[in-house]
């Protein structure tokens, strides 16, 4: 096979090549990355440290760190930080870079710069009321990520959190805007896989995002400011989650499209179905904002039928990533084939699992199978019943944010990084093992915390130990899972440090003559002439997205909505 | 368009699956009965519970021969009652919990059953039980409410019919009175809307 030779010399990651970096064909989108870049990894490594606190503080290993009080300050700074902070700003990064050279088409600096400063400060705003906590002065937000009222926090908080949202929104309309120049030069031409996942990704967030904008716009600002007197803490909880899962695929498509885009390439080979891929984002355009009330299934005030509605849109969401599941190992067996794997299952030995890029993408990706298992336990609404605000929830999403997504973000930067800033990747060994290090981390902390869920012991709580309460615990002991959860706390963050090192020591190394990778992408086995155009529209699927959450949506609220806007009503109450 | 013969195999059966997925939530709902917490609650003035003819005082109501009301208020950081008494029902018999907030969003779970659910004020959680056997349960407030949520705790104690007495009750009138005694929360609930 005469591609097999072409691109298997490209997937060694060894062999130099001549420089055709980003950075030098796109100096100032380069710049925009490495800016967004450097704010993620920042909140990461800050986010990060507050975790592994956490991890020692529940499980009653060391408590030495903070009070038990001031938990909860860093337990919203762990989430801030790095679900919204640090995905958002890497997503930027990246989507920057997947639209700007799939496209080969510069954003508009000035609004590029509009919108990166937009969210920088939103996320000061935001960390400075959160740390505000910690100093006991009138300036805090212990509200942990999901900021239900009437706990209410500085309105520097939901200032900050609007910032940062509506500078996403701009950048989408950056990215949107390269897209349109380069339909004017390429008429008729199918929109470059890359490109398209953004805009598909974009429009979903755009969809979902009306919801926190609305709660946080109409209700909580005015809200913590008194301006309104009270809001209706189960409206504005249901506006939330309307955004609230929503935002969990604007964590996970990224990492799909380094699965779909990068992944086929590093493991050696090329991605197996373009068509699919469209399918696939299509389907999470449609199908991921109508699911939010699957969060609120134990919650009063809201019938039945809509909670089903919820649960069988949560279940049809399994489509898209089994496809996903399917499309991405086919094209890592396509690979190592390439590569000279033999057999049924020996093919898997002839990836390249010494390159901290590729593996931490696979390894990644096999623990979302599991995380995506244990998310259809949540999504069952009567299973639900066991698990809801248990520790089995955290366990859950440690999986797919913390780890499909984060693990991904992280591996993927050991091949962005030097093309967006012309640097060699340094301190080799050390991102060799990180991925291996972060897989064993979360096998221990996750598995820990799923299991003491099934036993009842509850999330987000400083001292899980009670007077009268006895966890009856299905396998093992719960001594047993506290420590694993806080050993896994440990080595998370181990491994987080690790990540960092090689981030730091990469960009402050010298610039290369001769860079060890590239950003040449090889086209799919089954390219997307076959596919039908409508697929390319999205403003079709757009319009079929929110026909189906007025569906979903449109009784319910309208059902709060009536009794008054802001009633039944609560003013706020400090924490 | 161009789907390989393993793709569309793939399909089938992750789309089988889905509907499976589908299929044992709802048998469990329309087979084994398994109901959810729903609107049916109505909703109250989280400012002026104790105006309310039973969140003003909350505990346990007899609603008619072997059944029972429980009405709890969720408040930083206690359940009322429940944290500085226990809730006492007699075993056998069908509770239904009435759970409300006073203040912020709480949880009420009673530890290694299915009660669990969301205190959302403003909102009245209605949740149906049967206990059959007497033993002590611990509940804990599950979601976070404050600078001391890790301390709201309560107990349930399910006691044998002969332990449990008119002592029990808000309303120890209704075991002596005829069964025709409103059952009332409904109505209640409504009247305060």
């Amino acid at each position: 096979m005469a591609f097999a030779d072409e691109y298997r010399e490209e997937a060694g990651e060894a062999i130099p090549i001549e420089r055709e970096a980003f950075v030098d064909q796109f100096p100032h989108d380069a710049f925009i990355v490495r800016l967004n870049l450097a704010v993620a990894f920042g909140s990461l490594g800050v986010g990060g440290l507050f975790g592994m606190i956490q991890a020692l503080h529940r499980t009653g290993i060391y408590r030495g760190f903070v009070s038990s009080a001031d938990y909860y300050t860093l337990l919203t700074g762990h989430g801030v930080l790095l679900a919204l902070v640090f995905t958002t700003f890497f997503i930027t990064g990246i989507f920057s870079w997947a639209v700007v050279s799939s496209l080969d088409e510069s954003l508009n600096d000035r609004l590029a710069k509009t919108w990166f400063g937009t969210m920088f400060v939103g996320t000061l705003l935001a960390a400075l009321a959160i740390l505000g906590g910690l100093t006991g002065g009138p300036v805090s937000a212990d509200v942990l990520y999901t900021f239900y009222a009437p706990m209410a926090a500085s309105p520097i908080f939901y200032l900050g959190a609007t910032l940062l949202i509506v500078g996403s929104w701009l950048a989408g309309l950056d990215w949107f805007l390269a897209y349109r120049r380069w339909r004017a030069e390429n008429p008729g031409e199918r929109i470059p896989l890359r490109t398209f996942m953004v805009l598909a990704t974009m429009l979903m967030w755009y969809i979902s995002t009306i919801g926190v904008a609305v709660s946080v716009l109409f209700f909580l600002l005015p809200w913590s400011l008194g301006l309104i007197p009270a809001v209706d803490p189960l409206l504005t909880r249901t506006l939330f989650w309307y955004f609230g899962h929503p935002v969990v695929y604007f964590w996970l498509m990224p990492a799909y499209l380094v699965w779909y885009a990068i992944l086929p390439k590093l493991s050696g080979g090329r991605l197996f179905s373009d068509p699919l891929a469209r399918v696939v984002f299509v389907l999470f355009v449609i199908l991921s904002t109508p699911v939010g009330f699957h969060h609120q299934y134990v919650d009063p005030g809201i019938p039945e039928g809509f909670k089903f509605i919820a649960m069988t849109n949560t279940m049809f969401l399994l489509l898209p990533s089994l496809l996903t599941a399917f499309t991405v190992v086919a094209s890592m067996e396509h690979g190592a084939r390439q590569r000279g794997g033999k057999g049924r299952l020996g093919w898997l030995r002839a990836l390249p699992w010494d390159n901290p890029a590729f593996s931490g993408c696979a390894l990644a990706g096999l623990m979302f199978a599991a995380g995506g298992f244990s998310g259809m336990i949540n999504a069952g609404m009567n299973i639900n019943y066991l698990v809801h605000n248990t520790l089995w929830v955290p366990g859950h999403f440690h999986l797919t944010v913390g780890t499909a997504a984060a693990l991904t973000f992280m591996a993927i930067t050991y091949w962005l990084l030097p093309q967006v800033t012309g640097k060699n990747l340094k301190l080799k060994t050390v991102a060799m093992v990180q991925p291996f290090t972060w897989f064993i981390g979360m096998t221990l902390m996750s598995n820990a915390m799923h299991r003491a869920g099934l036993a009842g012991v509850p999330r987000r709580t400083a001292e899980p130990q009670y007077a009268n309460v006895e966890f009856e615990n299905v396998i093992g002991g719960i001594a047993e899972m506290r420590l694993q959860i806080a050993v896994g706390g440990v080595i998370l963050f181990v491994a987080l440090l690790m990540f960092l090192a090689v981030v730091v020591a990469t960009w402050f190394g010298e610039r290369s003559q001769k860079l060890e990778v590239n950003s040449e992408l090889p086209p799919a086995l089954s390219g997307p002439e076959n596919s039908p155009v409508v697929l390319d529209d999205l403003r079709v699927w757009a319009l079929i997205a929110i026909v189906l959450v007025a569906i979903a949506y449109g009784p319910p609220l309208w059902s709060m909505v009536a009794d008054g806007l802001l009633a039944p009503g609560s003013p706020p109450i400090p924490v | 368009m161009e789907i390989h013969r393993f793709e569309k195999l793939w399909v089938a059966l992750a789309l089988l699956l889905i509907v499976g997925f589908i299929g044992t939530v709802t048998y469990g709902a329309v087979g084994a009965g398994v109901k959810m917490v729903d609107d049916s609650g109505g909703t109250v003035d989280a400012n002026a519970l104790n105006e309310h003819p039973r969140f003003g005082e909350p505990g346990t109501y007899q609603a008619g021969e072997n059944e029972y009301d429980v009405y709890v208020v969720s408040r930083q950081f206690l359940f009322e009652p429940g944290t500085n008494e226990p809730i006492r029902v007699p075993a056998g018999s069908t509770v239904t919990f009435h759970i409300t907030s006073s203040d912020v969003i709480h949880g009420f779970e009673v530890a290694g059953t299915n009660v669990n659910t969301m205190a959302i004020p403003g909102q009245v959680a209605r949740v149906t039980v049967q206990f059959d056997e007497a033993r002590n349960y611990g509940i804990i407030c599950h979601e976070y409410c404050g600078a001391a949520h890790h301390t709201m705790e309560g107990q349930l104690q399910v006691v044998p019919q002969s332990e449990f007495s008119s002592a029990d009750l808000r309303n120890p009138d209704a075991v002596s009175a005829d069964r025709t005694a409103p059952a009332g929360d409904d109505e209640n609930e409504e009247e305060t809307r």
